[in-house]
């Protein structure tokens, strides 16, 4: 291979075609708002209307609000067929909802059980998880009142909020989780496994 | 005399028939020589899938009946990916089929019957589906028989409907059409992905019999695509950012939050798969991509990242890919796998015919780096042996090893454990619950023991 012919295919291969493509492109592609490769459009107002993007601290959280009563009727249309009447769950064939409620205690014992009240840390979460993925058929169908009032309803039966509390995205961001403080960053790799 | 198009389509169907008939005679007396031992040491129908129907999945029927009889069958339905054609006696003798005939997409041998298998969870759309291991031959997975997990069933996306959106803590948040992803420069690397619940039915004892139970969250594919690095130039991102929120497209509408240095590191936003487009399975027409990282995190159907400060706290990094400790505290963040092995051959649920020659062979693999060396035991750990590597190790991807055996005919126990470029060797299930207790459901990556017992016959067993 001549050293014309290794230059160009490494060229080629190689990121060097890339910055050198790159060099010139750059300085009109970044005057006009673009990044280095000028590929992509900009997201315009409105792109990201239909996204939830929650965080803990309750960033994303939209306006609205709902209450428990109003989430206990909700629930009992849109809920209950899969996760009980009474947040059981139901492991029915063709089902499997899982159940919400309970377990507190349970999560050293040889039989821990897992729920909203019993695990989950943050209570923004369920906001955030209902919206985007639930009713399981009808995902994404529920308004943001209705989102506020089942995640109220669903709170109130696990004895974390008040039986006549409304929740907004200020109070759900205050809403102490049993569990909140459960968890541990990974501390592996275990340095015992090391020999 | 000249016959009409309708009697020659006639004869054609009844000479068809009876060649048919003839073929399941054939079929039916050959199955008759067959010993047991051959059906069982490369079971046609393995046990998992036996034990599917008894469990009353919802994927029971014709199709999986049909499947489970094997052979006899064949001559009747084709399986899953293949074409069922005539079999010539001596394939000499007439041509074959025409050329692309097929219309131009291949399918594998209707003689071949291994298919991903559905754990039977209550619902089918939340659900995953492990690869046959025990079939399994070199080192890639068949992009039709890589596993899956699926949160709200697969979502069928327009390519040119599809658009990904960085946005956040970024200078300028950019939407990029499947064209726009196309244009960057690529790479293409080889890379398992490994579901962290892979044995999750293992911890207390042995459950599940086959290698496709208990290690089938497995697989490893050649990916293409464009590296989050590449994309994080494009739109400038904040100093200050630390997290990337991934989503996807499908009903689940599945997010997890990222550290930004994995994503700097080595993160693809992958539109191939061996070779072609990414299956519509496995994340058409862009998926996630984090070497090493469990593979929850790998967001099939990607449609947004968001650059933030901090972890969004999803449902998925909360309530569940958490691991429970014995003191009612769970690991959180458990995002790389830990090295791992296991023998696929001679794996649970098959027989050897009879004592002798075997080429025991299975896969190694570590979410930190390459594979430095597997060794492998015929009695239950008290001895180790070095495994020859058949593949060249690569960074996050698995190798296949394999160890020569001359097997006495006595009860054996047959293990592997792989040591990774760290220095980290993969551990006993006793020093794993030492540890971990046995609550925490993921990240099993214990060394697995198969029990060869006397006549051959191969089970699941804690050693």
């Amino acid at each position: 291979m001549s050293m014309r012919e290794c230059k160009t295919r490494r060229l080629l291969t190689g990121g060097a075609v890339v910055a050198g493509l790159l060099a010139a492109a750059a300085g009109t592609a970044q005057a006009e708002g673009k990044g280095p490769f000028g590929l992509g459009a900009p997201v315009e107002e409105g792109d990201l209307a239909g996204f939830t993007t929650v965080q803990p601290d309750g960033r994303g959280l939209p306006p609205g609000s709902g209450n428990v009563a109003q989430g206990a009727e909700i629930y009992a249309q849109q809920c209950a067929a899969c996760h009980g009447e009474k947040l059981e769950g139901n492991p029915a064939e063709g089902i499997g909802g899982p159940v919400l409620i309970g377990g507190r205690g349970s999560l050293a014992s040889e039989a821990p059980k897992k729920t909203v009240e019993s695990y989950w840390p943050y209570a923004p979460t369920l906001f955030d998880y209902v919206k985007r993925s639930m009713p399981f058929t009808s995902p994404g169908s529920l308004s943001d009142e209705e989102v506020y009032a089942v995640s109220a309803y669903i709170l109130a039966e696990a004895g974390i909020v008040a039986g006549d509390a409304t929740l907004d995205a200020e109070s759900l961001a205050a809403v102490e989780m049993p569990n909140r403080n459960g968890f541990i960053p990974d501390p592996r790799p275990e340095h015992q496994l090391y020999r | 005399m000249r016959l009409t198009k309708e009697q020659e389509r006639e004869i054609e169907a009844r000479r068809l028939a009876e060649a048919r008939l003839l073929a399941e005679r054939r079929e039916a007396a050959r199955q008759d020589e067959e010993c047991e031992c051959r059906e069982g040491m490369f079971p046609a129908a393995s046990a998992s899938r036996r034990g599917l129907l008894s469990g009353g999945s919802a994927m029971a029927g014709a199709a999986v009946a049909a499947l489970l009889q094997g052979r006899t069958v064949r001559a009747e339905e084709a399986p899953a990916g293949a074409v069922l054609r005539d079999v010539p006696e001596d394939p000499t003798k007439m041509l074959g089929e025409a050329v692309a005939a097929d219309g131009g997409y291949g399918s594998r041998s209707q003689f071949e019957t291994e298919v991903r298998w559905r754990y039977p969870t209550a619902n089918e759309y939340t659900s995953w589906s492990m690869t046959p291991l025990q079939d399994s031959l070199g080192n890639l997975t068949p992009s039709g028989l890589h596993f899956e997990r699926h949160h709200g069933g697969i979502p069928t996306i327009d390519p040119a409907r599809h658009t990904l959106f960085v946005h956040g803590m970024v200078d300028k948040a950019r939407k990029f059409s499947m064209e726009d992803i196309r244009r960057f420069p690529s790479v293409t690397r080889k890379h398992f992905i490994e579901c962290s619940g892979n044995g999750l039915t293992e911890w207390k004892k042995p459950t599940l019999k086959t290698v496709q139970g208990t290690h089938g969250l497995l697989s490893t594919s050649e990916w293409t695509g464009v590296l989050f690095s590449t994309i994080a130039r494009e739109v400038g991102i904040d100093p200050d950012a630390a997290w990337v929120l991934a989503e996807g497209a499908d009903a689940a509408v599945m997010t997890r939050s990222i550290p930004m240095e994995k994503m700097l590191q080595d993160a693809i936003l992958a539109y191939g798969q061996n070779g072609e487009a990414i299956r519509p399975e496995q994340g058409y027409p862009l998926r996630l991509l984090l070497p090493g990282f469990e593979g929850n995190t790998h967001i099939k159907w990607l449609r947004r990242l968001v650059i933030s400060d901090k972890p969004f706290m999803t449902r998925e990094e909360t309530s569940k890919y958490t691991d429970l400790l014995p003191d009612g505290r769970a690991r959180q963040f458990s995002l790389e796998m830990d090295a791992k092995s296991v023998i696929t051959f001679p794996s649970g649920d098959m027989r050897l015919p009879r004592p002798g020659f075997y080429t025991i062979s299975g896969l190694a693999w570590s979410g930190r780096g390459r594979i430095q060396s597997v060794e492998v035991s015929v009695d239950g750990g008290k001895s180790w042996q070095p495994a020859q590597l058949d593949t060249t190790p690569e960074p996050v991807c698995t190798v296949r090893f394999s160890l020569p055996w001359a097997w006495d005919g006595k009860p054996a126990v047959l293990q592997s454990r792989c040591t990774d470029e760290t220095g980290y060797v993969q551990p006993r299930l006793d020093e794993l619950v030492a540890l971990r207790g046995t609550s925490s459901i993921y990240h099993l990556n214990a060394i697995q023991s198969w029990a060869v017992a006397a006549d051959g016959s191969v089970s699941n067993v804690h050693a």
